[in-house]
């Protein structure tokens, strides 16, 4: 498999020559840090048409099928539309909070796509703390639902961003606390790039057996409830609250929201296939020596996206599917459940690999 | 019910909501004034007259075959029922009987509306429940129904093909072959419907249990319809004093004794197969002969006090005409069964959540310029 720290060390070795480390070092933040932003405006607008195309799928229609061929343009269009839109703001709300609230929001998944490995040396900030590093920064996501619900002046709003707030609390427990943790167990280590090469000899998910299942469909639930959606959509439950904590936004602000969604369900996605799914790394069947060869042929950034397509389709499939939960159900729920299997999950899985029952 | 006696020394202030006349909940123009604490409501206050058009003042000004006219903005999904409430309070009082072709005619067409009724309620209370693909299957099979209406009545949903004496044209040729296709796929599409939604766990979880309405209170509020059904009362206009060809089909009358939001569901569900049934019957038998029996150009009814009562999609509508021998009614009054079945959402809402309201609602199945007229 390629290495991409090679790549990525000549170009490092080039400004090297060239100029002054410190100059060196801003010039590779900014480069990175276009990479990122271009990385994360087109999984919003490749991630929008396809929920709309699959939504479309769904509901026996065709989607947007206007602009360009086969609609693929109509999210450019939508983009550009909410560029250009005036950003009203309701009476009396809290400016500077009302203001700050998207940038929360959007901040949150930009900085754990730092951390996720999108192939072989293909990380831009590889610390030894990733996972750990992925559950503190998703918090910071909730903080801005909960300023956009309070600053907006709005009942409903705010009724919606309590809603999150209690919601994502509750389910970021069993999230990190055992479906991350188990897997953490397994592979001795927090490092996302280490846990993927932990994998080569098969996918966690399939080596930790029950406790793993377990783990990953835990891990679904909750990754649904922390990008709030359906069937854990109460904060914007277009029926009952209208939009929700975003009620009072529009323009470029509103579009900050709505990507933050798509773009917070690709880190998720991305997540389940890093830890669970063997992240880059291809597709193995034991003893299948020749099918192993030619899989290993596809590039790793490859095995991941179309890994992480998979499980973001599995979610839009929940979107279009279930009815949405109501708040004091989706809590029991948490609570009652979740927090206990999960724990119950964590020990054994702690039996499992002091015994050493791992495949 | 919510469990709210958790014991903390917390002071908690009520306040107040508006939920519409603009929300997606109220599917209209309903506005309802919550008092709420949290989540949980307190206090539901209705408070109407939004898309209030005077429609009982202007039937005292038009002539009996104009009102006819104005009755599809009442209920706008049982359209055609409405018609047939005021067409047979008319032919009532002027002792008109109908050819049995006409009552044939206007039974499959009234349960085809009640069945468009009870799809596009169907997939909006999913809808409202959260469950958006719902509202696309009902749509799917509710444009057949719409087509068949569109060929025969000229209109898609306010068809207007009574009229006093009989209906407006005959049936179109391709009629009967239409509506046994569409139900031919309504058959093997409510199965579906139910799949989809009626055996999902979360569905379940969101209506049983919440919106409770016992026995005397459904009495008391003069609930009717489904609603009421779903309270094991037994209040089906249709077996109780059978109009049209009622009284020539053979039909049960849905009655689950549970009572709340999910037996109410249930109850339109299974009314659907009944609807199936009921046109089943009547389809292959429509009996030759006139669409029209001539009545005057300009009816006047003998001074004296008419009442006929309808089952629509929604419950009972009564049609009470006071006539003073004019060509215009003296007065005319409306009993919709959606502003009786408004007047317990406060009662049986109290308590519950704001997601449990909205559930509520389309478990009682509102449709606004109903209750306004």
């Amino acid at each position: 498999m390629y290495d991409f720290s090679k790549m990525t060390g000549a170009i490092h070795e080039w400004l090297s020559s060239l100029m002054p480390s410190i100059l060196v070092t801003t010039i590779e933040w900014v480069l990175i840090g276009v990479v990122f932003l271009a990385l994360f405006a087109i999984l919003g607008l490749v991630l929008v048409i396809l929920e709309r195309k699959i939504a479309g799928f769904f509901q026996f229609r065709l989607g947007p099928n206007r602009v360009g061929p086969y609609g693929m343009f109509q999210t450019v269009a939508d983009t550009v539309k909410l560029l250009l839109k005036e950003l009203v703001s309701t009476n009396k709300v809290d400016k500077f909070l009302y203001n700050v609230a998207p940038f929360f929001v959007i901040i949150a998944p930009l900085m754990i796509m730092a951390v996720i490995p999108y192939g072989f040396g293909l990380t831009a900030y590889d610390i030894n703390v990733g996972l750990l590093f992925v559950m503190a920064v998703s918090s910071i996501g909730v903080v801005g639902i909960l300023l956009a619900g309070w600053s907006s002046n709005n009942k409903y709003s705010l009724i919606g961003a309590m809603r999150s707030g209690a919601v994502i609390i509750s389910y970021e427990l069993s999230m990190g606390l055992s479906a991350l943790l188990a897997i953490v167990l397994l592979a001795g280590s927090l490092n996302l790039n280490d846990i993927v090469m932990s994998q080569q000899a098969g996918w966690w998910l399939f080596r930790g057996h029950i406790p793993a299942i377990i783990a990953f469909v835990i891990y679904i639930i909750t990754g649904t409830a922390e990008t709030n959606r359906v069937p854990f959509d109460l904060t914007e439950a277009e029926s009952e609250l209208g939009a929700g904590y975003h009620a009072e936004y529009s323009g470029i602000k509103f579009a900050f929201f709505f990507l933050s969604e798509f773009v917070n369900m690709f880190i998720i996605s991305a997540l389940a296939v890093t830890i669970f799914l063997g992240g880059w790394l291809p597709f193995h069947i034991p003893g299948w020596e020749g099918f192993n060869n030619s899989m290993n042929y596809i590039p790793g950034p490859v095995w991941f996206f179309l890994k992480t397509g998979v499980i973001i389709f599995l979610l839009m499939w929940f979107r279009w599917t279930f009815p949405r939960l109501r708040i004091d159900q989706i809590l029991t729920l948490e609570w009652k459940y979740l927090l206990p299997i999960s724990l119950l999950n964590l020990v054994l899985m702690a039996f499992v690999v002091m015994m050493g029952w791992v495949f | 019910m919510t469990t709210t006696d958790v014991n903390t020394n917390l002071k908690t202030q009520e306040y107040l909501i508006n939920m519409g006349p603009q929300h997606p909940a109220a599917h209209g123009v309903l506005r309802l004034i919550l008092t709420v604490d949290g989540e949980i409501i307190h206090k539901v206050d209705p408070d109407l007259g939004y898309i209030h058009r005077s429609i009982e003042k202007m039937c005292e000004r038009d002539t009996y075959k104009q009102i006819v006219h104005l009755t599809d903005r009442l209920d706008y999904l049982s359209s055609h029922i409405n018609n047939e409430a005021v067409c047979l309070a008319v032919e009532n009082a002027l002792g008109i009987e109908v050819p049995d072709r006409v009552k044939y005619i206007r039974t499959i067409m009234a349960e085809l509306t009640r069945l468009a009724s009870h799809q596009l309620w169907w997939g909006v209370m999913g809808m409202d429940i959260g469950a958006l693909t719902a509202f696309m299957y009902a749509f799917r099979d509710r444009e057949m129904i719409n087509d068949i209406m569109e060929e025969t009545v000229g209109a898609r949903l306010t068809m207007n093909y009574n009229i006093p004496g009989g209906l407006m044209f005959d049936i179109h040729p391709g009629f009967q072959k239409k509506v046994k296709d569409f139900i031919k796929h309504f058959r093997k599409a409510l199965p579906e419907y139910n799949t989809l939604l009626s055996d999902n766990i979360i569905f379940k979880k969101r209506l049983q249990g919440i919106g409770y309405i016992s026995k005397e209170d459904a009495i008391a509020y003069g609930v009717s319809g489904p609603s009421a059904r779903g309270s094991g009362i037994s209040c089906d206009v249709r077996k109780i004093h059978p109009y049209s060809a009622y009284d020539k089909v053979e039909f049960n009358e849905i009655l689950i004794e549970g009572g709340d939001s999910y037996d109410r569901y249930m109850v339109r569900m299974k009314e659907m197969e009944e609807s199936m049934n009921i046109i089943d019957q009547l389809i292959d038998n429509i009996p030759e002969g006139d669409f029209q029996v001539k009545t005057p150009a300009l009816i006047k009814l003998p001074k004296g006090e008419y009442y006929q009562k309808v089952e629509t999609a929604r419950g009972e509508l009564g049609v009470f005409i006071i006539s003073d021998g004019k060509k215009s009614p003296y007065r005319f009054k409306f009993r919709s069964p959606g502003f009786s079945n408004l007047s317990i959402l406060d009662k049986i809402s109290r308590g519950h959540k704001i997601a449990d309201l909205v559930a509520i609602m389309s478990s009682l199945d509102f449709v606004i310029p109903d209750i306004d007229r």
